[in-house]
């Protein structure tokens, strides 16, 4: 928002024309990661660990480039490594860079209770503010892409923030900055969304992946950091990239139609309890007939 | 508590006064009810401080987010500890019966506060009861859906349907609870006289007894009677 403060509305005194007015600036950004040309080397992560100040977790080795089986609440970049059998036979390493989609419409701010601990800034950027989180993960619940990582100590909630306090100063991303192969882009969502097109092009006209294409969800009102795909049409090849994500149904059903009828009952059962009082008064008790306790209490045959 | 331990409790047993007390709840069972019952109020203000923005306020009264979100599935299992005491106590006495059914079905007398059309019910009535059963089988549902939702972090994503189950049963049967909730608290410190400082004091006044629970009444003043 700080390029708002340098685009003129008015001036004053000012005969003619004004420069900029009409201008249409886009504040939404966007990380492209082109799969296609990705290497694997990790720079991304490293890159990541070292400008978020984390150390090095343990890693695990089973057999493959996979050191890390997923992203952690102190390490927020990853890629994951796919052996894929194509249909010739032929083994092809598909590697994705996995981290927050950063989506327009997110899971996990819609399903968090906490006031002001998920942000979403109007450059696209979701951002989780831990002074405000309550560790209860319910953004866990709500993100359909697994990313939110609770910390058993600091009892709160991590992931990746799109480098928000480098885009906020001008700068790009760490993991964009670090990558050698140029898989990595970062720009306006538009630019990045015709990169990415122009991209997907040349891979089915020249390179022959007819099926190659742009992840950018729908479901989840499109997101703030898009792929390019040799295989749109088959996302789960990827280490699990859902083929049509969407905030869960069972939290738009909580945080919807629940709330709504919970609220409503709660509070008419309120009102209606009063009216009852006010209608038809308090129970009270009423004196044993005199007969009934003359002398003695009740015999055991009078029991009903 | 038995019959017996009830009656060895009727104060005064020769007056016939009907102010005479009768001792309707032992120490512990009093003792274990405020148990649940601040356990409860503070699962309900922590509970919908989780619910909606708008009272979220709430929380920041019991010491804040972070402390409501640690102290909640604690103080849920205190209440389930002094639910499930209470199911071993009273398991009997709220077995549903032929005579509840009855009384179920001239449930609108009941509500119109015409008592005396009603046929005569036990130690609790079938109001009671259904509130019992519904919070018992309700936190029952509450524990396991609350388990999956204090170590949510614990589940690998491949069963993440089971959060989504967990979320929707912890509130939708959290709000049945506090639908019953509700109802026991506007009955028995607003509606019916007697009912409240019995649960503190322990007595009700031998008419009161008459009055809401006469197959009771007779159950605890004909034993006392000395045998003949």
């Amino acid at each position: 928002m700080s390029q708002a403060s340098t685009e003129i509305v008015r001036i004053s005194g000012h005969a003619g024309s004004v420069a900029g007015v009409g201008l249409n600036r886009e504040f939404a950004v966007c990380k492209l990661v082109d799969t296609t040309t990705c290497i694997g080397c990790k720079a991304c992560e490293v890159a990541c660990l070292e400008w978020n100040g984390y150390t090095f977790t343990q890693t695990s080795f089973d057999n493959s480039y996979q050191t890390m089986p997923e992203t952690a609440w102190n390490y927020w970049n990853l890629i994951k490594f796919n052996e894929h059998e194509r249909a010739d036979g032929s083994t092809m390493l598909l590697m994705r860079k996995d981290q927050c989609m950063h989506c327009a419409d997110p899971g996990c701010l819609a399903a968090c209770p906490a006031d002001g601990a998920i942000v979403q800034y109007a450059n696209g950027i979701i951002d989780f503010q831990e002074a405000n989180c309550i560790g209860c993960g319910y953004c866990m619940t709500g993100c359909p892409f697994n990313i939110p990582k609770f910390s058993p100590t600091a009892r709160k909630v991590f992931k990746c923030t799109l480098c928000n306090d480098r885009v906020s100063q001008g700068l790009e991303p760490a993991c964009i900055k670090a990558c050698p192969t140029g898989c990595l882009h970062f720009g306006t969502k538009s630019e990045m969304k015709e990169l990415a097109e122009t991209r997907a092009t040349q891979l089915r006209e020249v390179s022959g992946f007819a099926d190659a294409g742009v992840y950018d969800p729908e479901g989840v009102g499109g997101t703030h950091v898009i792929y390019v795909l040799h295989d749109a049409k088959n996302p789960e090849l990827y280490g699990g990239l859902p083929k049509d994500p969407h905030v869960p149904w069972s939290v738009r059903l909580w945080k919807g139609p629940l709330k709504w009828l919970g609220n409503v009952a709660m509070v008419g059962g309120v009102v209606g309890m009063a009216l009852h009082y006010m209608r038809f008064g308090p129970k009270k008790e009423e004196p044993i007939p005199p007969a009934e306790l003359a002398g003695e209490v009740p015999k055991n045959e009078t029991r009903v | 508590m038995t019959t017996d331990a009830i009656s060895r409790n009727v104060a005064d047993r020769n007056s016939d006064h009907n102010e005479d007390k009768i001792v309707r709840y032992t120490f512990v069972e009093r003792v274990n009810h405020w148990i649940g019952a601040f356990s409860y109020i503070y699962l309900l203000i922590t509970g919908l401080a989780f619910w909606s923005p708008y009272l979220y306020w709430l929380a920041a009264i019991v010491g804040g987010g972070p402390i409501a979100r640690s102290w909640h599935p604690w103080v849920g299992l205190l209440f389930t500890a002094s639910l499930f005491y209470t199911f071993t106590e009273w398991r009997g006495d709220m077995a549903i019966t032929d005579a509840d059914r009855a009384w179920g079905k001239a449930i609108p007398d009941y509500i119109q506060n015409e008592d005396d059309k009603l046929p005569p019910v036990g130690r609790f009535n079938f109001g009671q009861k259904l509130f019992f059963w519904g919070i018992f089988y309700g936190v029952i549902l509450l524990l396991l859906s609350g388990g999956v939702l204090w170590y949510t972090e614990t589940l690998p994503w491949s069963l993440r349907f089971v959060r989504y189950a967990a979320i929707l049963i912890h509130s939708s049967v959290a709000l049945a609870t506090i639908g019953l909730f509700l109802i026991h608290v506007y009955m028995s410190v607003v509606l019916e006289e007697g009912s409240f400082a019995s649960m503190i004091t322990g007595y009700v006044t031998r008419a009161w007894a008459w009055t809401f629970h006469r197959t009771w009444y007779y159950d605890v003043i004909g034993r006392s009677k000395p045998k003949q």
